[in-house]
């Protein structure tokens, strides 16, 4: 039942940009922020808040522009490589940072990000200031591909990302390594008498949501064609936990579900009202409240219902 | 050398004057009611916004520019009064013994709606007058002109403290809340109306964030995206000052405004940067802030 649903709803993404091009560009990105919530989404399941993932977002996209400059021009390596930067940064951040808990965990990854955003921002001469900075279109495999031809390979790519990722990630979070998680938030002491390092399960799970976060980021990227500083700033981290508790941090889907439902929300309400922000604003006060679960848990709640 | 250290110090302490009434605030607010509230941004810059508003409206009716620095004050209370009761009874209330992701999230969801209704009451363009401000005129200190506003802000600064540790140290209301800070069950169950101290706390809270925004909107005006930015600055300087601290807040003012004011003098790209290090460094150090208390780790 639950596999079949997910089936069908990977089939319906491939097939909607084909019955509705517009779509192409909005689904991208939904999968892009929805790579970076899932990385979120990971921490929160051990209690840990960031507030301060989109560094990793905005890192990793900028690790993209910086190798492009630098002459790399392969689709495949521009993404194994920023990710890969992400990942390196995660490592060194989450070092210092897996040590602490509850507000000053959040509000550590809010200070380091906006570091980065500030130096991003200033440091002019390097990343181009608030102007930010292009990403060209890359070749793929070795074959130049058009613009429009590009951004379609992208979101097929993508989509193809979020099915294995998806399983990577589902098989990390069900191995005795992200069952460890939880028990970090229901009773870490315990955790620790029991002879698991507390610190490594912790550091292992931030470097990939910082992975996580790099390849929503490097996506984002390649989908606009330019970087900004923004990227970094505080409220894109709240935004990405926002699609997490959103989407519900149960499983893997939710992430997906929030960022889909989010995205598509937004170009259905763009048409109508301005104030979007106010909409998702009351939205998630609404979840948080009345679906503890997000919309992945009230979706597997009807599931098991119906069976 | 020395012709540089009176204006440096003297611009460190407007500017540290300056965030400390938002910072101040947000701290007053976590230490009664264990909450961080990420909306606090929100509140300083919906008080420039009104400050900004009356302000103009007195200028272009040609009313006695000394009424704005009453509109100043009446905005800040204005704020306090229509919106410290409101979120607190509704939103806040509901996250008390919820974990702090909760609070984060829905305090966050406020911001989001916050910032919004003021783009739709305020509208988009930036807001400022400084016909007030030029009334208070300039002086000349060390050989460097100063506007004398500036000092009105340091003084105001000060009278905050001051006030708030009379409040504190020296009321009944300020032991009822100490009281609370220290015990919340011991002091409901001695008789203490919490939910009375937690409205009351919140919403002086709301009053020095909206104070801290109109008394800025002289000296730099207020556009979209100043509560954002008001927001993570404040939140620096309450966790370097050990969140719930009020005098650590003060002096983490002091640091920070220090720290970024150096930055514009010798390193101008890295002004914007200067805080966060300062409080990176200081919170890797001190997690729980200069003068936060350790408290013992769960079981």
């Amino acid at each position: 039942m639950r596999i079949s649903l997910a089936v069908a709803a990977v089939l319906a993404l491939a097939v909607a940009p084909i019955l509705a091009p517009w779509l192409e560009f909005v689904l991208t990105l939904a999968i892009a922020k929805g790579f970076a919530a899932l990385g979120v989404a990971i921490l929160l399941r051990a209690g840990l808040i960031s507030i301060g993932h989109a560094m990793f977002f905005a890192a990793s996209a900028y690790g993209v522009a910086f190798l492009a400059r630098a002459g790399i021009n392969d689709f495949a390596a521009l993404v194994a490589l920023s990710v890969l930067a992400a990942g390196l940064a995660g490592a060194v951040v989450g070092a210092f940072l897996v040590r602490y808990r509850a507000i000053f965990f959040a509000m550590l990854n809010l200070a380091v990000s906006m570091v980065f955003y500030a130096l991003f921002a200033k440091l002019y001469g390097v990343t181009g200031g608030t102007d930010g900075m292009a990403v060209p279109v890359p070749s793929v495999f070795g074959i130049v591909l058009s613009e429009p031809a590009f951004k379609n390979t992208l979101f097929y790519g993508s989509l193809t990302l979020m099915v294995l990722v998806g399983l990577g990630v589902h098989r990390y979070l069900d191995s005795p390594l992200g069952h460890a998680l939880s028990a970090v938030h229901t009773n870490e002491v315990r955790l620790e008498y029991l002879g698991i390092p507390v610190w490594a399960v912790l550091l292992i799970a931030y470097v990939v949501s910082a992975a996580l976060a790099g390849l929503g980021g490097a996506i984002t990227g390649f989908a606009i064609g330019r970087v900004v500083p923004d990227f970094a700033f505080w409220t894109a981290s709240g935004q990405l936990v926002l699609v997490a508790v959103l989407g519900g941090i149960g499983g893997v889907p939710g992430a997906f579900i929030g960022a889909l439902f989010l995205e598509l929300l937004h170009s259905a309400a763009v048409t109508v009202t301005d104030a979007w922000n106010l909409i998702v604003g009351a939205a998630l006060i609404i979840v948080i409240m009345f679906l503890p679960k997000g919309l992945y848990g009230l979706l597997a709640r009807r599931a098991a219902v119906a069976k | 050398m020395s012709n540089t250290v009176i204006p440096l110090l003297l611009d460190s302490l407007a500017s540290a004057a300056l965030i400390f009434f938002a910072a101040v605030g947000l701290t007053l607010v976590f230490s009664v009611l264990r909450v961080l509230n990420v909306a606090h941004g929100s509140l300083y810059s919906i008080g420039a916004y009104v400050a900004a508003s009356i302000c103009l409206f007195i200028v272009s009716r040609q009313l006695s520019p000394y009424l704005s620095f009453v509109a100043l004050l009446f905005s800040a209370v204005f704020v306090a009064a229509l919106f410290g009761p409101l979120i607190e009874r509704t939103l806040i209330r509901w996250t008390y013994g919820k974990s702090e992701a909760v609070q984060i999230l829905i305090t966050f969801g406020l911001f989001l709606i916050l910032e919004d209704v003021q783009r739709m009451v305020f509208g988009v363009q930036s807001l400022y007058e400084d016909a007030p401000m030029r009334l208070l005129g300039t002086s000349l200190i060390g050989g460097v002109v100063y506007l004398n506003y500036q000092i009105v802000l340091i003084g105001m600064a000060i009278l905050v403290i001051i006030g708030l540790r009379l409040l504190i140290r020296h009321t009944r209301l300020g032991r009822l809340i100490t009281a609370v800070v220290a015990d919340r069950e011991m002091a409901q169950s001695i008789g203490i109306d919490t939910n009375r101290i937690f409205i009351l706390a919140f919403s002086l809270g709301v009053f020095l964030a909206a104070l801290g925004g109109a008394l800025a909107v002289l000296t730099s005006g207020v556009a979209p995206g100043l509560g954002a930015d008001t927001m993570v600055l404040a939140f620096a300087v309450a966790a370097i000052g050990g969140l719930g601290q009020i005098e650590g807040a003060a002096i983490a003012s002091l640091i920070v405004g220090f720290v970024r004011v150096l930055a514009i003098y010798y390193v101008p790209a890295l002004d914007a940067v200067a805080p966060y290090a300062a409080m990176l460094i200081v919170l890797l150090i001190r997690p729980y802030g200069l003068f936060g208390s350790v408290t013992a780790r769960r079981i």
